[in-house]
């Protein structure tokens, strides 16, 4: 069942840094419980993208709405916006001076969006989904960098966020380590969560995306189902991209 | 040495405390303003920038000796020009926020060094969950910041207790000023400068041992 909702609304997105322009006018929209992979070569501007949608780089010009919030208007407050959408690094960023478990708990706590027992509980059962309970007493330095993924992603799932963001997930892992986070990412594609994703793991876009979003140059080139973009690209750039990854 | 340890042994201590006094008063209050301007200079807001940088330099830029002088005498003397007679401030009044004024702008550049030291994804991650700037800054970064800072602050702490020797100018009772004293009764320049000499290297060794010990100890959760 696809719910036809529209949940991001993108248009005409553009990024300056300083004379560098990242992003040239990017619009999509994205529907509530769909799985979009960004695809492109780097320096294309994808987590640029990602992470205009938060507001971690403001938008040079264009207007972005995510759940009816108008993000890129300076009355929004982003604070609250941000609450409701999570956001996994490349390098995970979990706060090294705090426990597995205070990492989970510290936003629902400090935004009191829940007591202290309440989100001990909730962290502990986000730590079960991930497969690491044993670790919630553990420091991050503790654990091996598939774990702090997964750690991560319990983290940005603690405010019961209706979209997760993932830049680049796996890339910074060895790759044994790789499939243990796809894993959970897998499960949370399952429970119909929205998701935005940069990557370079094809099979994994493949297998679990709705749709495939390929970028080049700040600029949409091509999308399409996963099957339709990887089996038949009609643009060069896409054919170009492709032949080198796969 | 030991006739000078024998008669002045209790005004020396007592002029030692005095100095502990003066530096840790010092010390607190330069916290709070290096902490001011440090977070002035971190953060996005041009003029504040502008402000913690002019502070700084200002400061570094000029001998404690004469910021001392200007706040004792030169601001009493301002004050009577527009009309009120009899402020005054004491010497250890003056002291205090002279040093914790030239203090203060060492500890604002410790302080904005140790933010810097944070990776951005710290502040990113933090912003991500929806916590807002401050409490990102206050629960997030200056908790991971305060570990890097901490052996420049003991060093400053250091700094700032032999700079109190400086104040003797304005008259305060601390340990180099009764020295000075003593020296000038007893014409015994060599024995009682040793002596000083003796005070001040132990509790600064003293000081520097027990902050290292601290320092390991926040360390071991890291």
């Amino acid at each position: 069942m696809v719910d036809n909702r529209t949940i991001i609304h993108v248009e005409n997105l553009k990024k300056d840094f300083g004379k560098l322009e990242v992003l040239k006018g990017m619009s999509i929209d994205i529907e509530e419980g769909e799985v979009v992979v960004l695809l492109g070569p780097s320096g294309s501007g994808k987590s640029t993208f990602l992470r205009c949608l938060n507001q971690l780089e403001h938008a040079t010009a264009g207007t972005i709405v995510i759940d009816g919030n108008t993000v890129t208007d300076k009355h929004t407050d982003i604070n609250k916006v941000r609450e409701e959408i999570g956001m996994v690094f490349q390098h995970f960023n979990l706060f090294p001076h705090k426990t597995v478990l205070e990492n989970i708990m510290l936003a629902p706590v400090e935004l009191k969006r829940m007591k202290k027992e309440e989100a001990k509980e909730k962290g502990m059962k986000l730590l079960k989904r991930v497969g690491l309970e044993a670790k919630a007493d553990a420091y991050p330095s503790q654990l091996s960098g598939g774990q702090k993924q997964r750690v991560a992603i319990a983290r940005a799932l603690a405010m019961n966020p209706a979209i997760m963001l993932f830049d680049e997930p796996t890339s910074a892992l060895d790759p044994e380590m790789v499939g243990e986070v796809l894993n959970v990412m897998q499960e949370l594609v399952s429970d119909g969560m929205t998701m935005v994703i940069v990557t370079h793991e094809i099979g994994f876009a493949r297998e679990v995306s709705d749709r495939v979003v390929f970028m080049d140059d700040g600029a949409i080139v091509e999308q399409g189902r996963p099957d339709e973009i990887f089996n038949n690209p009609k643009e060069t750039r896409t054919i170009d991209f492709l032949k080198k990854v796969l | 040495m030991i006739a000078i340890v024998q008669t002045y042994g209790s005004m020396l201590l007592g002029a030692l405390g005095k100095t502990l006094l003066l530096t840790l008063l010092s010390l607190v209050f330069a916290m709070i303003v290096g902490m001011i301007f440090a977070l002035m200079n971190v953060g996005k807001n041009r003029a504040f920038n502008l402000m913690g940088t002019v502070y700084v330099d200002a400061v570094r830029g000029v001998p404690l000796i004469v910021l001392a002088y200007f706040i004792y005498f030169g601001i009493p003397a301002g004050i009577k020009m527009i009309g009120i007679q009899d402020f005054r401030l004491t010497a250890l009044q003056a002291g205090t926020i002279a040093l914790a004024m030239n203090c203060g702008a060492y500890m604002a550049e410790i302080i904005r060094a140790g933010i810097e030291s944070v990776d951005k994804g710290q502040m990113e991650a933090s912003r991500s969950l929806g916590l807002t700037y401050g409490k990102s800054m206050l629960l997030v970064v200056l908790p991971q910041a305060i570990r890097t800072m901490i052996p420049s602050i003991i060093n400053q702490f250091i700094i700032t207790l032999k700079d109190t020797s400086i104040l003797s100018v304005i008259g305060f009772p601390e340990l180099t000023n009764m020295g000075k004293t003593i020296s000038g009764n007893t014409f015994k320049s060599l024995e009682t400068w040793a002596v000083v000499g003796v005070m001040y290297m132990v509790v600064i060794v003293t000081l520097s041992k027990v902050a290292k010990r601290v320092e390991r100890r926040v360390n071991r959760g890291r």
